[in-house]
């Protein structure tokens, strides 16, 4: 189970409303590489897992993403307070209001909904932690993006932080990924194989 | 406004340590013998301990069975993380 607690992970805190960068962000929060796909990614994959280290990195990491769901979340909502009806047409952000108005709703800054097509789960560590691998590299190549396209400190200073953690999960994968293969000798890699 | 500030800080440092402590489990999954990293884990989770009681005698429950047992219900009435005075 889990325990909700009343802090972010790292302080968001926006002053300028920003509705252009709000619906780029968004694609943080349900797009293809995004926070939902990945902890609902880890979070599935990690009832297969073979050994302690893949288990536990799955579930922590799994987790720590429903934390950085909540991240990209609060800067969609803080970057879309108080608009004016010109600056809805103005920025484009019209395209998104018309169905959603400022509520945060999962889908990429194209307005593609989320979709458990974003991630798999094969019950096969070799194939689920290479997915993993690379969803960290495609996350963190999306907040360079975002980077690209930032020029508000409020905003690129959270960005940074989910940036450096997407390194940081590569990191742990790559180990557990490797913990898997110094025991290949011993046991298959499908968890189904060893029912 | 002093009492917002203050509020902030306390809450900036438990997300320090929280976060150190985070990062530190991370590292011990996948490092499960290193007695250095279960050191600064240990003390880490301490620190951030006492920040969270702190915290909560001042301000109000960060998790739910933390509410004080006075009505109204504490944990409905202080802000959430997505609002602005409070992250």
């Amino acid at each position: 189970m889990w325990i909700y607690e009343k802090k972010l992970q790292f302080p968001v805190k926006i002053k300028n409303p920003d509705p252009k960068m709000a619906q780029v962000i968004l694609s943080q929060y349900g797009g293809p590489d995004g926070e939902l796909g990945a902890s609902l990614r880890y979070l599935s994959q990690r009832f297969s897992m073979p050994n302690e280290i893949t288990k536990a990195t799955l579930n922590d990491i799994g987790t720590e993403e429903l934390a950085h769901l909540e991240m990209i979340g609060t800067i969609v909502y803080q970057l879309t307070r108080n608009l004016s009806t010109e600056e809805i047409k103005a920025s484009g952000f019209d395209k998104y209001f018309v169905d959603h108005n400022t509520g945060i709703y999962p889908a990429s800054a194209a307005g593609v909904p989320w979709s458990a097509a974003y991630i798999q789960s094969k019950a096969d560590v070799i194939a689920d932690l290479t997915e993993d691998l690379a969803a960290e590299q495609k996350a963190r190549a999306t907040y360079d993006n975002i980077l690209r396209l930032a020029d508000d400190p409020d905003v690129i200073e959270p960005i940074k932080f989910l940036r450096a953690r997407e390194i940081v999960h590569f990191q742990r994968f790559g180990e557990a990924l490797r913990s898997v293969q110094d025991m290949s000798d011993k046991r298959c890699y499908s968890a189904n194989m060893n029912k | 406004m002093m009492e917002n500030n203050s509020r902030q800080a306390l809450l900036r440092k438990i997300q320090e340590a929280d976060f150190f402590a985070l990062d530190l489990g991370l590292y011990l999954n996948t490092h499960p013998m290193c007695e250095r990293a279960l050191t600064l884990y240990k003390n880490t989770v301490r620190e951030a301990d006492e920040l969270r009681h702190e915290f909560e005698e001042k301000y109000g429950p960060l998790t739910a069975t933390r509410s004080s047992g006075k009505t109204p219900w504490q944990w409905s009435k202080n802000p959430w993380t997505w609002e602005k005075e409070r992250s």
